[in-house]
This record gives C-alpha cells, structure tokens and sequence, in this order.
C-alpha cells in the first residue's frame, strides 16, 4: 500500500508537513509513504490548457495515480484552503467522472498556528475532494497552537490527539485495503 | 341499504410477467434549492411479476445504479462518486417484494428496497392494468408505482446549506416506475 502525503502549505518548515510525517509514523510496516513533490510548480488550472497541461499537472497526476490512498494535511489561509492546493485538487478533477481522484481514498487532517487548528479548511478540502470524486474519510483534527504542538520526536505532544491522528490513520489504512481487495 | 356494486378485482393476472424495457421507466424526483423539482432516471433495469395460480405473487426488479442519467455530466458524476450512489462498490439498486394487495385497479406493494448496501421496509402505492393481447399477439399489463424515500437513510447524505436558509436538495426523494410486462414465452 503506497500512502501520498500531500501537505497543503509550500513553507519549507511547514508545520502540515510535520503533521504529515507525525501521521506517517503511525503507519502500519506494509504502508510505503510517500510526500508530494512539485505542488508549487502546477499553474492554475485553465480549461484552454487541457489538452495540454504540461509535464507539472502531469507529474502531480502520476503521484496521485501511483497512491493507492491520499493523506492530506492542510493550513487554512483566510479561512479557508491554500489556493495552490485548491488548484492542484481542480487539475486532478478532471476529466469529470474519471480524474486522478475517482474513488481514491483520502483522509485530511491539519494545523495551525491560531486556535482553531485550520478546522474550516478541512471542511472544505473534504467537499471539494468529495465533490471531485475521492472517497473522503468522515473525520477531521484541528491542531491548534502548531508551534507547540509537536513534541521533539515529531508526534504530536497532546496525548488525545496522537491517539485521534492513530485513529485517522487507521480508518484511511482500513479503508484502502477494501478498495485494493475490490 | 345501498345498491350492489360490481365485484372489486382483486387477483392479480397469473403467470410471470417480464420487462418491455424499451417502454418501461424507472425515474426519481426532489425538491432542489427548495422551490423546485429535479428529476432524473435510470436506464438499464429490470423487474419480473410472478403471480402463481394460488394467487401469491411477487414483484422483483433492480436497476444499474452506473446508467443513471441526468442532463449535466458533472453532476452525472458527482452522483456516481461516493458522495451519492458509490457506484463503484454498490452497482446495482434492488427490490424485492413481500406482499402485493390489489383493489380493483389500485395496487400496494410492501417489500425491502436496497440502495447502497442500505435496505429498508417501503410501501409502494399505483395502479394495474389488466391484461391487454397486443401486436403479434404478446400479452402484456401495465404496473405503475410510487414512493417516497428518505435518501439520508441509504447513506446518500450529500446536501449544501443555502445562504438565506434551506438546503440544496431535499432528504425525500419520490420514486417512480412505470412497467410494461409481457407474459412470458410458453405462458
């Protein structure tokens, strides 16, 4: 089983993307993990582009085609998902009923550095991913606070969040070996 | 003392009666963005009436949840996706009768309705026609039936919340079919 971990933020320090590997760590030994590369390079999706989208959309296509579950691990910018993952989940829609994401499995998590742990994003990552066909885990975890949110080994420090991010692994891991098995 | 009627049919025709597809609908209607109504159908089905000479009788039918059609092929596949019908683990809607009650031309059909791996009790209410010789001499009936089912029960809980208030599509979805069937061959 091939898990893509897809961190919605570019920062090189993101601390999505050290929500990622916290999830990661909770991986069962036949799960492979992999991170995304090249989110920033896809430009924005335009329909005139699409009979030729360029070796960028191409890429994050084959990343998503070679996953057999999507883990994503989102900020929230203005109350709501990055543009640049936004974008990348629009590419992947298409074309309409037969994208990189029909049926694929997909969980989202994410953190933040206010109080609310980047909860609206998540929401609505979950719907666009939902509305693009993906089969989109019913749960979600807010990290608030991320600056102090990780403990030096990279979990998360609160202990009912470690289990609830176990929990979110799981479900996702559960759920693709029903979709590998069909 | 009131004047006496005319016996009420209430055998239904024996034998076994199958699908004219071609002239047969199985089709849904909701209420959308709350002042509307939007339906669609589903093109590949079929259903079978056996009716046996001690009168017992039952109706079965299933419809293939991938040909459902609507006019826009975004939504065509948004209700595919896992959101609505998830047709890749659930192909297939089925129904399986177990009581039909006739009065004169009215029908009642009681059986377990399947969507989404979901099944639940319906009652279904419409009309018979009696048996009619037609060209090249098939015997053929008509059966019409309705019900109203709550989607959010089968696991179809997609909705969106509108801005004034209200919400995009209804929970109650009315279902209808519309079922020419011939007598089988050697009947």
């Amino acid at each position: 089983m091939r898990v893509l971990g897809i961190a919605g933020s570019l920062r090189r320090d993101s601390h999505n993307r050290r929500l990622l590997r916290a999830a990661a760590a909770l991986l069962p030994p036949d799960a492979e993990f992999v991170e995304l590369t090249g989110l920033k390079a896809i430009p924005a999706f335009d329909e005139d582009d699409e009979a030729s989208p360029g070796p960028a959309v191409e890429h994050w296509r084959e990343q998503l085609a070679q996953a057999d579950a999507l883990l994503f691990a989102t900020p929230e910018y203005n109350s709501s998902i990055p543009g640049a993952l936004k974008n990348a989940v629009d590419w992947a829609s298409r074309p309409v009923g037969s994208g990189a994401l029909t049926n694929k499995p997909a969980a989202v998590v994410g953190a933040s550095t206010g109080m609310f742990g980047a909860v609206w994003a998540q929401a609505e990552l979950r719907k666009a991913l939902a509305s693009a066909g993906a089969r989109v885990l019913d749960r979600e975890l807010p990290v608030p606070d991320a600056d102090n949110a990780f403990a030096p080994d990279g979990a998360l420090a609160d202990h009912d969040q470690e289990l609830a991010l176990g929990e979110i692994v799981a479900e996702l891991v559960a759920e693709t070996r029903v979709a590998i098995a069909a | 003392m009131s004047a006496p009627t005319a016996e009420t049919q209430t055998k239904l025709p024996t034998g076994t009666w199958k699908l004219d597809p071609t002239h047969s609908s199985a089709s849904f209607a909701v209420k959308h963005m709350v002042v509307a109504t939007f339906r669609g159908q589903f093109d590949q089905f079929d259903a079978t009436l056996d009716v046996a000479d001690d009168g017992t009788a039952q109706l079965a039918g299933t419809v293939d949840a991938r040909s459902i059609v609507v006019k826009d092929e975004n939504l065509q596949a948004h209700l595919g996706s896992p959101d609505f019908f998830d047709i890749e683990r659930y192909p297939e809607l089925s129904f399986v009768s177990n009581e039909i009650r006739r009065n004169g031309d009215e029908l009642v059909v009681d059986g377990e309705l399947t969507i989404k791996g979901n099944t639940h009790p319906v009652e279904a209410r419409g009309t018979i026609t009696d048996p009619h010789e037609t060209l090249g001499g098939a015997i053929k009936i008509g059966v019409t039936l309705e019900t109203v089912i709550d989607r959010t029960r089968y696991g179809l809980e997609w909705n969106a919340p509108l801005p004034k208030g209200g919400f995009a599509v209804a929970d109650d979805v009315k279902l209808t079919i519309e079922l020419e069937l011939a007598k089988a061959d050697g009947e």
